[in-house]
């Protein structure tokens, strides 16, 4: 592993390992640059891995403070738990399920398809389909993603089975185990699943993708990566002529350290990439670093989420196997005759009993919740995601007294639901419920979002700098040698889980550094 | 109607539950006071009390009293090490005795259940619902009688150990759920 000095500045700096922090990595160094990944989070392993839902979440979870605000009941069952997202080497891919879908055409044409919609701060990206079809396929290959590259689908579990028999009786029509990067072959030196059904408290079996043993041990065989874990970006300094010149951080002893820079990349999940630039505010740059847009921050987007939990007299054991391998896609079409914009996915879901007790109905006690959970093994779910509204007051700030362990101010998220966004989810619970009534289900549950393992939009793209904070390569409009490599640059959210993208803009940010770097415009 | 045999040995799991349950409840004076012995900071009382508020909790009939005093354990606990919690708790079970006019833990289950909504809002209803949300559900033990099998990495996953075994809906075509290869 490489070791390159706090004064060097011929490095590029990037701050988050993650699905994009961790693939924009790799990808770097794979092109001959030398790369100081900045972690705030440990490095574990399958090895350190457990099957234990309370002991992962303690292991891997960003539990740093935050606090909430808006209508969105997230701010009243977890004020200051707005995010389920990971600090630890590998950053969410280690927690994330796996689901691996390409957004469709009229999802980067938002503004223009769904026109004005009322209170929503809609945008088209600056980039199409047709632009990113051939970084997809780059995605898919390196993520292993099934049903793609000849890769065969995984086997459905028993929750996929009740699932598709619901689906096909209610007359849906693509209805499968889904495109995901989960290895149903050993693949790319990892095995193949074993259907642990701990997909979210990270993978022992390595069948699912993460940056912690793809991406990122790949760099490190370059020679050219030298990863910090236990290093929390604190600001991102510039010189006199408005580039940036590195990265203050916090070292695992607390100690500041300032790293130089040529490029610097933020990939540290669209809460905490919109905080750094806030908390990297100076004379130069008032409003926050990169924001003359005012837009940092804002637009943040977390999809509109639900799931539908149903009750059977028969045993189902949902909780066996690959957690989110099932998806019924019909809901996810272009289709204005549902009485709200945008499209939503149903996938399987599962949670062990400790975690089906603190979600499926957040602060519920007494006995219509407890005799609920006594029907645990009788139990098949489903999650929904869908396309949610840019707000800009749904946005994250700094809170104006309370500091982290820094000394820097925490983030507050204020998220209000719009009103597409609640006829969508009621529409997703209707639908979920009718697949499994279809089967015969004594009773279904809607159940309320879960922190957001989706945060979005917060240092979006736009084609005019006045309308977000970077370009269609993620680069900066106001600082040109500062990128955007998470979800926080997506200009509105599809209706699809998002890791694929973040992977796919981060490949293509990748090519275009280099590209930049060697026409000297960097 | 014929009963299939997984059904009968499930049906079968919650008679036996039951049967050890009501044995448990023949020497139950005899264990409450062995346990309150144990607590650290609470006083029998108080353990006796929260005991209750528990069960009225998350009440599962086929679960005895231990696995619930496995959660007062928990907060006594974390009472002794930090004294604001021991306070809470203090004041808490004062202010249910107070509104129950004698011993909460001695007033019928609706009653307690009605108390207890009355307080559902406070930090203390919160405190002890929240400790008991993970003192129970995340206790293995629990989890054998709600028939979750908690780890699998252990005995390799559940590849070969029931992943699909539902039987009582036809499996997927293999276009839609290939077989495992």
């Amino acid at each position: 592993m490489a070791r390159f000095d706090s004064n060097d500045d011929s490095v590029v700096v990037v701050i988050g390992s993650g699905a994009g922090g961790g693939t924009l990595a790799n990808e770097l160094c794979r092109k001959g640059f030398k790369v100081v990944m900045l972690e705030a989070g440990q490095r574990q392993s399958s090895q350190t891995f457990r099957n234990d839902e309370w002991f992962a979440f303690k292991q891997l979870a960003w539990l740093d403070k935050r606090t909430t605000s808006g209508t969105w009941r997230v701010a009243k069952d977890f004020p200051n738990l707005p995010a389920w997202t990971c600090k630890t080497v590998g950053g969410t891919t280690v927690h994330w399920a796996g689901a691996s879908l390409r957004f469709q055409e009229h999802e980067f044409k938002a503004r223009t398809t769904y026109s004005n919609v009322s209170g929503a701060n809609l945008l088209d990206w600056p980039i199409s389909l047709r632009d990113l079809a051939p970084y997809y396929a780059r995605a898919e290959d390196k993520m292993g993603v099934t049903r793609t590259n000849d890769i065969p689908g995984l086997p459905g579990n028993n929750n996929f089975k009740v699932m598709y028999n619901g689906a096909t009786r209610v007359g849906y029509k693509t209805v499968h185990t889904g495109r995901m990067a989960i290895n149903s072959r050993p693949r790319d030196r990892r095995a193949s699943c074993w259907q642990l059904g701990f997909c979210f408290q990270g993978c022992k079996s390595g069948a699912k993708w993460s940056t912690l043993y793809t991406e990122i041990p790949k760099a490190e065989a370059t020679g050219k990566l030298d990863l910090r874990p236990e290093s929390h970006a604190l600001q991102i300094q510039h010189g006199a002529d408005g580039k940036a010149t590195g990265v203050l951080y916090a070292d695992r002893n607390g100690k500041h350290v300032v790293q130089k820079a040529r490029i610097v990349c933020i990939a540290c999940n669209a809460i905490e990439s919109a905080r750094l630039l806030l908390n990297s505010s100076s004379s130069t740059f008032p409003q926050g670093l990169a924001n003359s847009s005012g837009q940092v921050g804002r637009n943040y987007m977390r999809h509109t989420t639900g799931s539908v939990y149903a009750i059977f007299d028969k045993p189902v054991h949902m909780y066996r196997g690959t957690v989110m391998a099932g998806i019924i896609t019909d809901e996810a079409e272009l289709n204005t005759k549902r009485g709200f914009a945008g499209g939503f996915e149903m996938e399987t879901i599962s949670l062990g009993l400790p975690f089906a007790a603190a979600f499926l109905d957040p602060g519920a006690w007494g006995r219509d919740y407890s005799s609920v959970l006594e029907q645990y093994p009788n139990m098949a779910g489903m999650w929904i995601v869908g396309e949610d509204m840019p707000q800009a007051t749904n946005a994250v700030t700094l809170h104006p007294k309370e500091k982290d362990q820094w000394g820097l101010p925490i983030p507050n998220v204020h998220y209000d639901d719009h009103p597409n966004d609640i006829a969508m989810r009621n529409y997703g619970y209707k639908q979920g419920a009718a697949v499994y009534n279809a089967v015969g289900a004594i009773k279904t549950v809607a159940v309320p979002p879960y922190p957001s393992t989706h945060n979005l939009g917060t240092c979006r793209m736009s084609e005019r700098p006045g309308d977000g904070v970077c370009n269609q390569w993620g680069q900066t409009h106001d600082v040109k040698n500062l990128f955007i490599s998470d979800g926080s640059q997506f200009t509105t959210s599809g209706g699809e889980n998002p890791t694929l993208t973040i992977v796919t803009l981060a490949i293509r940010q990748a090519d275009r550094i280099a590209a930049e770097s060697t026409r000297r415009n960097l | 109607m014929k009963i299939k045999r997984r059904e009968f040995l499930h049906k079968s799991a919650i008679v036996v539950a039951g049967v050890s349950a009501a044995a448990t409840g023949v020497t139950a004076a005899g264990l409450a006071a062995e346990w309150t012995a144990r607590l650290k900071t609470l006083t029998a009382h108080e353990g006796e009390t929260l005991l209750k508020m528990a069960r009225q909790i998350f009440p599962h009939d086929r679960l005895d009293d231990s696995y619930y005093m496995k959660v007062v354990e928990d907060l006594d606990i974390e009472a002794s090490r930090k004294p604001v919690t021991g306070k809470m708790l203090r004041a808490g079970v004062a202010n249910l005795d107070l509104s129950a006019k004698g011993k909460f833990a001695a007033r019928p289950a609706a009653e307690q259940v009605s108390a207890l909504e009355k307080i559902q809002r406070t930090p203390f209803f919160e405190k002890v619902r929240s400790a008991e949300m993970v003192a129970l559900y995340n206790n293995p033990d629990v989890w054998k009688v709600f028939g979750y099998q908690g780890a699998s990495y252990p005995f390799g996953g559940y590849l070969h150990h029931g992943f699909n075994d539902l039987n009582w809906l036809p499996d997927p075509p293999a276009a839609a759920s290939p077989k495992s290869g």
